[in-house]
């Protein structure tokens, strides 16, 4: 699998939350040819099965998610031309101002988030951010045509193309999460080779970003026996201190804290060692901000573990990674999802026993 | 149409609360409907059975309004207070609240003559014309509603909780006009939306619909200085594609914009920045439910005088009994 | 003496194992059925003398407390460390604590007075400027003694301060071990409904365990056993202490997770003022408890919380009256003939 040419793809595909048809339809080709089943659920929950070789009943299954949809923008009306707008979740205003986006009205429409020439602005002005109400999309229609192609609800995203650094570095936008997505498809490609008793379900999520609605529903509807929540986290950079950040091509970032079960944690550590594969633990207190805050408590509860790939600048259009995070990642999971028999969660219900 | 909105919103129902309302409206729609039943939460359900060959589908609107709850009595006879739901600081001082035993008490602040500033919870307090606590008719726990009577302009009607009654005399209304159709539909009455839209949860989990659409009141950007939103009075009913806690099914919205099309009943698209409704709670049901909203265009929401314009609210029972009396296709 | 061993065992949010040991060996004896599920909830089964009574009852109290989580070594060997729960800052200070399975002691320091300008001496301490010193001199060798996420908690005693009247208590984590307490004294009993006894993980973070417990359980109806804020200090206003200690057991009838079952709380209130047991009703619409997960489980569950008014909740070391203790013990136990 070329990861890279994968997470460009992925990166580039318009998938803002609720409306990821194009993201779902770009790994359906991929990963048919890798699962037995592929279907998706009333909230765009895109649902992947690779059966394991068990035979007993009821089928032990882990699901594996990760989401499908980016942030971004929504239109909220037009003034004199020009498209107003308001986010569709977490947008830090001020990183958006000067970008490129495209308009999704009755055609494609591409345009800039406009700016304000600097020589007319005063000194105060300038040392504020703009508030959105002061924000709008150029497209470059005059004032009478634009309602004819923009109506409120059509979504803006940014256009914005991948960009390989140096070495193993890559940027472009939606990263979060559609790294994770792409570790997904390299788990699925490294179980190719793999005998697994458990059945692994690879699911592309929906609207995590506005509320983690697509894991809840999807893991209701698969009640899994263990769920790993495959997503991106603070990587070192300038203007994050270090007890908030993993390092950047450290390796997944395994999660510890009260989203994880502790025999999952157990279980992820002991596969990335006898591998030696690299990684770190992360320390996450409280709710995770993943898919999997909400998987975990799942109809009766899911025992359910998160690894999280290292990316700096998260939530703007140059989320940067290191491939090869993403690459260890997709084969952690494809290791300690093969490496599951069927007594494990008979061990993680044990009465009264020490479970880390 | 009015009398049966005059009699909604002057009801008395504070969430936790919603017996009166429960009654008006299952008074209204005993006969008219298949089945009707009260959950243990105090949902009251009405069903109307389709043929068989359509959808199951679940219309919400909430019976509960915004209130008040007395937390203290002091030795002079003062209650204090806090809100049940969402009831902002600035409507308060000089406004009457009914208690349930039809107790009238007067809003008042700390250092009324001076302080002009916007009150804190601390800092409010309900005059009942009691003298000491013992004479106070109310006590820690009772519940207040804003005291306001419903009032016609004509065109438009103005009263406190069109926030949801307008929507449940809608709902209510669809329930009667509607063609018996292919789908099954449970028009749910829900309770205590404002305090986190806890009764469509536990309804939704119960019917587990096809589809779900909520009915609800949403802001306009229409009066003077008002932050811009598209919704505007007079232009008829909305169809939500967002709100801050869900985003509408693509599916329901073009259904529901596609209907109104075909009926030729105005429409308008809504985007709403802060605010939500109990569709956000059916959406993540069980395995998940397709949901949308429609939205009756309110200004002054969440005081004790909310406006609706009249034809927006025949429209969306129009709009509400076409969706409904047809096969849906998403 | 019960309390005492579930004040002093330790138990924060996420890694409730040793409560857990301790309250299933004063369980097991009292119940037919005991189980833990994948949160790490304690769920034992009381099964009812009456075979007829198709009735599923849950009573549920959260083993867990508020505390820390080791995130990173400093340099100089101390640890940062992030709160579990929600903490005011402003208690943290010159504590001691213990950290990990291993029980480390250590402490969390602040500068001295005299280097401290007199106009910052006003200022709230912020928690990300603290860390615990456990008396290693680099971060290697702290790393020897510690592990990232070790989770922390006070080194608090509980100790009896007065043997009569109110009978006095102070210790740690009354919210919720005295809930915890009342919930095992309730497992004595006899009812002819099924009793699930839930001791529930996490609440402090978000409700969790009794979340899926409930689901899992499905029952008719729920009490919730709490330990709740006291706010009963001398106060120059005229307004609601939320409760107070020596008026008995508190009632809940609305806070923020939800509003009480109506039913259930006329239940309690009329068992309270037949039997002349004191009960006070809980004067604020603050905080959250498990009921706030457990009512909006599936098609609903009737519930209510009734609680022992705690002093200085939510910090390093409260109070608490064991009559209090003892009249919510009698109360709950009283509604439960009644429901």
């Amino acid at each position: 699998m070329d990861t890279r040419a994968h997470l460009a793809a992925l990166s580039t595909a318009t998938g803002i939350s609720g409306y990821e048809q194009a993201v779902r339809n770009l790994l359906r080709t991929v990963w048919e040819p890798l699962v037995d089943e592929i279907r998706s659920d009333p909230l765009g929950n895109l649902i992947a099965l690779k059966r394991g070789t068990q035979t007993d009943e009821p089928r032990r299954a882990i699901m594996l998610a990760a989401h499908s949809d980016e942030i971004g923008l929504m239109v909220t009306g037009t003034k004199e031309g020009f498209v107003r707008f308001t986010t569709v979740g977490g947008i830090d205003l001020r990183t958006i101002v000067g970008q490129e986006v495209v308009v999704h009205g009755r055609r494609d429409l591409p345009g800039i988030i406009a700016t304000r020439p600097p020589h007319v602005l005063s000194t105060k002005e300038r040392s504020q951010a703009i508030p959105i109400k002061d924000l709008y999309v150029d497209v470059g229609l005059p004032a009478k045509e634009i309602k004819d192609w923009v109506r409120v609800g059509d979504l803006i995203s940014m256009r914005v193309p991948f960009t390989e650094l140096s070495g193993s570095f890559v940027a472009g936008k939606a990263f979060d999460d559609r790294t994770g997505i792409a570790a997904l498809s390299v788990c699925l490609d490294t179980l190719q080779g793999l005998a697994h008793t458990w059945d692994v379900y690879c699911v592309a999520t929906s609207q995590e970003e506005v509320g983690l609605r697509g894991a809840l529903v999807s893991a209701y509807g698969l009640a899994p026996d263990i769920a790993i929540a495959v997503d991106v986290t603070f990587g070192a950079q300038q203007g994050v201190s270090e007890r908030e950040s993993v390092k950047m091509d450290g390796g997944p970032a395994i999660g510890l804290g009260q989203n994880v079960h502790p025999a999952v944690l157990a279980g992820l550590k002991k596969v990335a060692a006898s591998y030696e594969l690299k990684n770190q633990i992360e320390v996450i207190p409280g709710a995770s901000g993943t898919d999997g805050w909400a998987i975990q408590v799942a109809r009766d509860g899911v025992p359910t573990g998160l690894v999280s790939i290292p990316l700096r600048y998260m939530h703007t259009v140059v989320e940067t990674v290191s491939i090869c995070d993403v690459e260890r990642t997709g084969r952690l999971l494809a290791w300690y999802a093969a490496d599951l028999k069927d007594d494990v969660c008979c061990e993680m219900y044990a009465l009264g026993d020490d479970q880390s | 149409m009015k009398t049966l909105i005059k009699s909604l919103v002057e009801a008395w129902g504070p969430s936790g609360y919603e017996g009166h309302v429960r009654t008006t409206l299952s008074g209204y729609l005993a006969g008219q409907v298949d089945e009707i039943r009260t959950d243990s939460m105090g949902n009251l359900i009405a069903l109307k059975k389709g043929d068989g060959s359509g959808k199951r589908v679940m219309i919400a609107s909430h019976m509960d309004e915004i209130g008040i709850a007395v937390t203290h009595v002091d030795a002079k006879g003062f209650l204090r207070f806090g809100p049940v739901g969402g009831v902002m600081p600035l409507t308060l001082v000089g406004n009457r609240v009914r208690f349930a035993n039809g107790t009238i008490g007067v809003i008042g602040r700390e250092d009324w003559l001076v302080e002009r500033s916007l009150p804190t919870w601390k800092q409010v307090f309900v005059d009942v014309g009691a003298t000491c606590a013992k004479d106070a008719p109310v006590g820690i726990g009772d519940m207040g509603a804003f005291d306001r009577a419903f009032c016609d302009l004509g065109k438009r009607l103005v009263s406190k909780a069109m926030d949801d009654r307008i929507a449940c005399a809608i709902a209510a209304q669809a329930a009667l006009t509607m063609d018996p159709g292919p789908n099954d539909v449970y028009f749910v009455f829900t309770v205590q939306e404002e305090v986190g839209t806890r009764g469509a949860m536990v309804s939704a989990f119960g019917i587990a619909p096809d589809v779900a659409v909520s009915v609800d009141v949403t802001p306009v950007g229409d009066t003077p200085e008002a932050t811009p939103t598209s919704v505007v009075l007079g232009k008829g009913p909305a169809v939500k594609v967002k709100d801050s806690g869900m985003l509408a099914h693509p599916g329901v919205k073009d259904w529901m914009v596609r209907t109104a099309e075909n009926t030729g009943i105005p429409y308008q698209l809504e985007v709403l920045v802060a605010g939500t409704t109990d569709a956000y709670s059916i959406q993540t049901s069980r395995a998940g439910v397709p949901a949308g909203c429609l939205s009756i265009p309110c200004r002054y929401v969440h005081t004790p005088s909310e406006m609706v314009d009249y034809q927006d609210v025949t429209l969306s029972v129009d709009l509400l009994s076409a969706l409904l009396s047809n096969p849906i296709t998403m | 003496m019960i309390l005492q061993q579930l004040s002093d065992a330790r138990g924060v949010s996420g890694h409730e194992n040793d409560i857990r040991k301790v309250i299933y060996a004063l369980a097991k004896p009292l119940a037919d059925e005991c189980r833990v599920d994948a949160l790490g909830n304690l769920i034992c089964l009381k099964r009812g003398s009456d075979a007829s009574d198709g009735r599923k009852v849950m009573l549920a109290a959260h083993m867990d407390e508020i505390g820390l989580m080791v995130v990173g070594f400093n340099g100089d060997g101390t640890l940062q460390f992030e709160k579990v729960g929600g903490i005011d800052d402003r208690v943290l200070l010159a504590k001691r604590v213990l950290l990990g399975d291993k029980q480390v002691p250590g402490v969390i320091g602040f500068p001295p007075i005299h280097l401290i300008p007199r106009g910052q001496r006003s200022q709230a301490p912020d928690y990300e400027k603290m860390a615990i010193d456990i008396g290693a001199n680099s971060a290697e060798e702290a790393k020897k003694r510690v592990d990232l996420g070790d989770y922390v908690s006070f080194d608090t005693h509980f100790e009896q301060l007065t043997s009569d009247g109110l009978r006095m208590a102070k210790g740690k984590a009354f919210d919720d071990r005295a809930g915890c307490a009342v919930l095992l004294s309730l497992l004595e009993g006899d009812y002819p409904f099924d009793l699930y006894a839930v001791f529930t993980t996490q609440e402090e973070v978000g409700l969790r365990g009794a979340r899926v417990a409930a689901y899992s359980v499905a029952p008719d109806l729920a009490i919730v056993l709490e330990g709740t804020i006291c706010d009963d200090l001398p106060n120059k206003r005229d307004e609601s202490p939320v409760t107070r200690v020596g008026n008995g057991p508190a009632i809940t009838f609305m806070d923020r997770s939800f509003i009480a079952d109506k039913g259930l709380f006329e239940t309690l209130v009329r068992t309270a003022k037949e039997l002349g047991i004191p009960f006070q009703l809980k004067q604020a619409i603050a905080g959250g408890t498990d009921a706030g997960a457990i009512h909006l489980s599936r098609e609903g569950v009737p519930a209510v919380t009734v609680a022992v008014p705690a002093r200085s909740i939510h910090a390093p070391v409260g109070m608490i009256s064991m009559q209090d203790l003892e009249y919510t013990v009698q109360l709950v136990q009283a509604a439960l003939q009644r429901l």
